[in-house]
């Protein structure tokens, strides 16, 4: 049965209705419109769907409602805007690292909780805090340094 | 280039097809090729901003629209630039030219007095108030373009050639930009029961269990096409979950153990060719090795997506595949619908590398869309399917036979090879749409085909040596009947082959007592090819290569995709113990003019860590009732700890047409990875992927 569940989510306070066990991300997107958090596999084996949870990186495919309640959840859209980007996003865009960009909304998450926690990285700290990612199209050496770049600034 | 016109302007002669101007000073410049993570409409904006001579903001892209814009076939076979930047470029010179002619008669002046930027004329310098906008009403723009503009000359370009940054990717870093993303008010959710393969006939469904378990869900049937339709997305994903052990199929596929193995080919019933010098006279000695890759598979990090409406009995499909204009004859042909009342859009999804489940997934959600008229249908494939049904790379495999002179050089090459065909596009080639064929009357089977020698070919792509060699022929056996579909996949045969022919000169190398490089540069008169592969050894340090046989190898490899188009060349340095691990990439590449330099590294890059992927590390499996490679666990790709450090390098030729160049990087690169193990391990591994076992196996020997 869906219950209420109240939670933060890009700072903003959220009362949603939904079933205990549904998955995180079909409320992000279908319910908050939050569509930049994306769905690759639903098996916790790309990355496409991470979001902070309490400031750690999470699966939203798998992450259930029920274990979100009264949290504070941030995705892509909460980090900045086209306008006004936030340093990860600026460093991508200026290092162009990523090709189609299904991966990136994920990736960005993943630095920003590496950042957060390690502002200067080495690039195999930076490898390890993605290795819960996936990038088909091998855009890895541009992430890698797209992150490096913000850590910089 | 003056004179003749582009294929694409022959096909969409009328400039309003290609251009609109606009208020607010911009230009609309249409453009058949799509967006699919290549950066095109981007460099595509940079050939109409320079030949109008317009602000990179004045110019507004429209990409894969079946409606409002050109019919260029597929966004594939790095051909994007070479077909819509040289129509782009055409039909922009000569609207600049119309435009420039009537200034001249409203300025009361001579052509040649004029000048322009941003759409505003000058006369001898003095700005002149006239801009194209207040032109364009005069010009017949449902005219043909004749193309006997000149263009600008590449010197006194300005936008070309500069490393302009994508659009798109600003719009994908900070929101959700993909088809995937867009979530109309009035939508429904579908997902589909998977016909298990052609033919397959569903004799029981308990759709009352279905319902049972996703409250909400409608089930859609139509004799073997099964859908499931919701407002609640996970209810219809739950339904789709439980649905295949809740049917009964009969006439299923049943592979047995061996098919998944490119070994398998041999002696299956095929249609035999054959291409190049008559069989050879028997002098010198005869070196010889198989070498062999599987099915593998597109693998895109999204589930194929699409959404339809129906409405007013008009069809309108938004789509990730890569021509929209094939799409809408396709869907209309299967639907009986007449090709006006079907319009296709396209839309970003994820990458594709080629043929993958993209276009299939426009005819489910539109078979959905007519049967629930009024509502925008957003049809998602599971990550199972996606695994599952995608069309894949076909296995290979390749014998080679090499006829060595007194002098250790090749004289007479023999590569034969046995293959499933490399492009079913449905109609357009040989295949069809997946859902057609669980339909009442699915298509009537096809001839499978490869695409033609001199579009490059599909299993022979890239088999012809590129090198100087008085003899070689392609002996081809397209496999007829492989346990899999099977299409396109970036650079269709050329990994194989060039694994194969690449690995072949360091063996002949070897066996000559020369050096790799050296012995390449004595069969290369291309100065270009040249070129590629005396860089990418300066940047590896080639000289300082030694002996190897001591775990660490630097191996490298050369090749110009299709023979035609861009030239790549690739060193690799590894360490292999039980592994093989890249320790750098280095790529150099020569693809003519080029656009945008940063967007041409960015595809070497992600081509070099594509193939290196394709090399070390997949394979579909397969058995029993299809594919059993459903996830990223059995399916792994590279990632992000074994990625190495990649030096990609374009070198500079203004002078020179552009070649296609988003392929290239891929088959040198594994071929370089093939040679670099094996100056490490002193054993050359013939088959790929290059496993852990592989490479076990090779040293007990
Ligand atoms: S969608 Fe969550 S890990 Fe792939
Ligand atoms: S950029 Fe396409 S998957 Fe990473």
């Amino acid at each position: 049965m869906a219950q209420t569940y109240r939670f933060t989510v890009n700072g903003e306070d959220r009362e949603v209705s939904a079933r205990p066990d549904l998955p995180l991300i079909y409320v992000l997107r279908n319910q908050l419109g939050l569509t930049g958090t994306h769905y690759g596999c639903g098996l916790e084996q790309c990355g496409a769907c991470m979001v902070l949870v309490d400031d750690e990186a999470v699966y939203a495919c798998t992450r259930t409602m029920d274990s979100v309640a009264n949290k504070s959840v941030l995705t892509m859209e909460g980090l900045g805007t086209r306008e006004a980007p936030h340093p990860l996003q600026q460093a991508f865009m200026e290092e162009q690292a990523g090709q189609c960009g299904y991966c990136l909304s994920g990736i960005l998450i993943s630095a920003k909780a590496l950042l957060d926690r390690n502002p200067n990285p080495s690039r195999s700290e930076i490898a390890t805090a993605l290795d819960g990612h996936l990038c088909r199209c091998g855009a890895h050496t541009r992430i890698i340094r797209a992150i490096e770049r913000a850590a910089r600034t | 280039m003056i004179n003749q016109l582009p294929a694409s302007v022959a096909i969409n002669p009328r400039f309003d097809t290609w251009l609109r101007f606009q208020a607010g000073r911009t230009v609309r410049v249409a453009t058949g090729k799509v967006e699919i993570g290549q950066g095109v409409v981007t460099a595509l904006s940079q050939i109409a901003a320079e030949e109008l001579a317009l602000d990179l903001a004045q110019v507004v892209m429209l990409s894969g629209d079946s409606d409002a814009g050109p019919n260029e076939r597929y966004t594939s076979s790095s051909l994007s630039i070479m077909d819509s930047g040289a129509a782009i470029r055409a039909v922009c010179a000569e609207a600049r030219a119309l435009l420039a002619a009537r200034a001249a008669l409203r300025l009361n002046c001579a052509v040649e007095q004029l000048t322009v930027a941003e759409g505003v004329f000058a006369v001898d310098g003095a700005a002149s108030g006239v801009t194209y906008w207040d032109l364009a009403d005069e010009i017949d723009w449902t005219q043909a373009a004749t193309g006997t503009a000149a263009p600008k000359d590449a010197k006194d370009y300005r936008i070309v050639g500069k490393s302009i940054p994508r659009d798109d990717l600003a719009e994908k870093l900070t929101g959700g930009a993909f088809i995937h993303d867009w979530l109309p008010d009035d939508l429904l959710h579908a997902r589909i029961l998977r016909q298990p393969g052609p033919g397959a006939v569903l004799q029981e469904l308990d759709e009352a269990a279905i319902k049972r378990a996703a409250g909400g869900t409608e089930v859609l049937r139509s004799a073997n096409f099964v859908a499931f339709v919701g407002a609640d997305e996970q209810a219809v994903e739950a339904a789709a979950a439980i649905a295949p052990g809740l049917a009964q199929w009969h006439g299923a596929p049943s592979i047995s153990p061996g098919q998944q193995e490119a070994d398998w080919l041999r002696g299956q019933a095929s249609d035999d060719r054959r291409y190049g010098a008559p069989d050879g006279a028997g002098a010198g000695d005869l070196v010889q090795a198989t070498f062999s890759r599987p099915y593998v598979a597109h693998a895109s990090m999204a589930p194929s997506c699409a959404l339809a409406l129906f409405r007013d009995d008009h069809l309108t499909v938004w789509s990730h595949g890569q021509g929209m204009h094939p799409l809408r004859l396709n869907i209309a042909k299967v639907l009986d619908l007449p090709e006006s009342a079907v319009t296709t859009r396209h839309m970003y999804g994820a990458g594709c590398y080629g043929h993958n489940g993209a276009d299939d997934a426009a005819l489910d959600a539109a078979l959905i869309a007519v049967r629930m008229p009024g509502r925008h249908i957003r049809l998602q494939w599971r990550r199972e399917e996606e695994f599952g049904f995608e069309p894949f790379g076909p296995a290979m495999l390749i014998d080679m036979s090499i006829r060595v002179d007194q002098d250790g050089k090749p004289a007479d090459w023999t590569a034969e090879i046995w293959s499933p065909t490399h492009v079913q596009r449905p109609l357009a080639d040989s295949g069809s749409l997946l859902a057609a064929e669980a339909l009442k009357s699915p298509p009537s089977a096809q001839i499978s085909d490869d695409p033609p020698e001199e579009r490059g070919g599909g299993g022979t792509r890239n088999a012809k040596p590129y090198y100087d060699i008085p003899n070689s022929r392609i002996i081809h056996h397209l496999v007829t009947d492989p346990p899999v579909r099977t299409s396109a996949l970036r650079t269709l045969g050329a990994l194989p082959n060039v694994f194969a022919l690449e690995a072949m000169m360091d063996e002949l190398a070897n066996r000559a007592g020369d050096d790799p490089l050296a012995y390449r540069l004595s069969l290369l008169s291309d100065p270009r090819a040249r070129g590629v592969l005396e860089a990418v050894a300066a940047r590896a340090k080639w000289p300082e290569r030694g002996p190897g046989g001591e775990s660490r190898g630097l191996g490298l490899a050369f090749s110009r995709y299709k023979n035609m188009a861009a030239y790549a060349a690739v060193a690799v340095a590894v360490s292999v113990d039980e592994e093989v691990r890249l320790k750098n990439i280095w790529v150099v590449a020569d693809a003519g003019l080029v656009i945008n330099p940063d967007g041409i590294r960015n595809q070497l890059e992600g081509g070099a860590v594509q193939g290196a992927s394709w090399t070390l590390k997949e394979q579909v499996t397969m058995q029993g009732a299809g594919v059993t490679s459903l996830d990223w666990d059995s399916y792994p790709i590279l990632r992000f700890a074994e990625v190495p450090e990649i030096e990609a390098v374009v070198m500079d030729q203004p002078g020179q047409p552009s070649l296609g160049v988003g392929e290239c990087s891929v088959a040198p690169t594994a071929a370089a990875i093939g040679n670099a193990v094996a100056h490490a391990l002193g054993i050359r591994i013939h088959h790929m992927p290059l496993t852990r076992q592989r490479i076990m196996a090779s040293l007990l020997r």
